[in-house]
């Protein structure tokens, strides 16, 4: 619909809109996160949900228990390789539509500790990040900086077509392979199908 | 009872013991005693059970790896030089093996004293590794003798439960070591860039 008649349409008391734009509207308004928190991110999280900066007000104030009933994982801290699979699993248990936010330098890259022996050096190596926040911690305000653009990002999607979201394409995965302890790592050391691999885009 | 005394002390009480005192250069010049391997099991009971000496705690215990060194000196030596004798300098390499070392800090809790720092060294870092355990002795030891275990390679003979206890069970490296190097495709980002390893 014309964008001019729709705003017509209103000034006479006619509200219009799509169902595109209703479903939308309602999901990126109930994003409900998973109670999952990794380390001293997970604070600024909690933070972030209480009443000084109130999460609730963007209609993401249940954080579930279960993944089975999250929209949305914060991946809040260092992912020790050792937590890497659970995190994956967790991923796999959300039903979709779901979203990723990696909140902080560790989540996002390792962080100050990327070069331990011990670290996953970015949480995109396995799962599909949808917004990345940087910061050691991101204050809350980053937090739901990162909310709000996850937001606009499901209002933006379109339901047919192309470029509809994963969860409307039956043959584009949900699940994801979780890695397996190696002898000197993970492995696979990274899931190349979500990786946005540096070689790969080096070589072109 | 200073350390000398205590040396003397322990190589009373258990014959043909080896105890040496290693100084410490830092500031705090925190010098500590390096018990042979073969009797450590010995010389830990008769700290903690002898009346006059009584540690009975042990606050930490740790690992340390010490690398195989190469030392250069230099030497004044004299020489015969076309007929005539004159002082050279030589240098001289020595090399001087490595090992693994464990640590552990020991206190009184009844006299009120410590720290006593004990250390224990394998033959080398390769295939001798062994030492004995501490724990049946301090009980506190047996999670940090695993951690040693874990990252440093340490064998504790006599553990009662010596597993990895950071890394998984199927890891096979000791990170911790000083020759560690994680695997290549660890960090990807570095090798685009042209720094991995930097």
């Amino acid at each position: 619909m014309d964008q001019d008649l729709k705003i017509e349409l209103s000034k006479h008391g006619i509200f219009t809109t799509t169902l595109e734009e209703l479903y939308n509207w309602g999901r990126k308004n109930s994003v409900w996160p998973l109670t999952f928190g990794l380390a001293c991110c997970a604070i600024e999280m909690i933070a972030s949900t209480m009443a000084r900066y109130d999460l609730a007000r963007f209609g993401a104030e249940v954080f579930r228990p279960s993944p089975r009933q999250a929209d949305l994982i914060i991946v809040s801290g260092t992912v020790t390789k050792k937590m890497a699979p659970q995190v994956v699993r967790l991923y796999n248990q959300m039903p979709e539509p779901k979203y990723v936010i990696a909140m902080g330098a560790c989540a996002i890259s390792g962080g100050p500790f990327r070069s331990g022996y011990n670290v996953l050096k970015g949480i995109d190596r396995y799962i599909p990040v949808d917004v990345h926040i940087p910061g050691c911690p991101p204050r809350p305000e980053a937090l739901i900086h990162a909310f709000m653009t996850l937001q606009a990002k499901i209002d933006a999607q379109e339901l047919t077509g192309e470029s509809r979201p994963r969860h409307l394409h039956a043959d584009l995965p949900s699940e994801f392979p979780i890695p397996d302890f190696g002898e000197h790592g993970l492995e696979p050391p990274q899931n190349d199908e979500v990786f946005h691999n540096p070689l790969k885009v080096l070589e072109g | 009872m200073t350390l000398e005394e205590l040396k003397s002390e322990i190589q009373a009480a258990i014959a043909g013991c080896s105890v040496e005192i290693l100084p410490n250069g830092s500031p705090s010049g925190q010098r500590s005693l390096l018990v042979g391997r073969e009797h450590a099991g010995r010389i830990a009971e008769f700290l903690r059970d002898d009346p006059r000496l009584q540690f009975d705690f042990c606050s930490n215990m740790t690992g340390v790896d010490w690398p195989d060194q190469e030392k250069t000196e230099k030497i004044k030596a004299k020489k015969i030089v076309d007929g005539v004798e004159r002082e050279v300098e030589e240098t001289r390499k020595t090399s001087i093996p490595g090992c693994l070392e464990a640590v552990y800090h020991l206190y009184s809790i009844q006299r009120k004293d410590g720290p006593l720092v004990l250390r224990m060294r394998t033959a080398d870092r390769r295939d001798n590794v062994k030492l004995p355990s501490l724990t049946p002795i301090w009980r506190s030891a047996e999670f940090q003798e695993r951690e040693a275990f874990d990252l440093y390679g340490i064998v504790f003979e006599g553990h009662p439960d010596l597993r990895r206890i950071l890394m998984w069970d199927g890891f096979v490296d000791h990170p911790m070591r000083k020759d560690y190097v994680p695997p290549p495709d660890d960090d990807l980002e570095a090798i685009a860039a042209g720094t991995a390893g930097a």
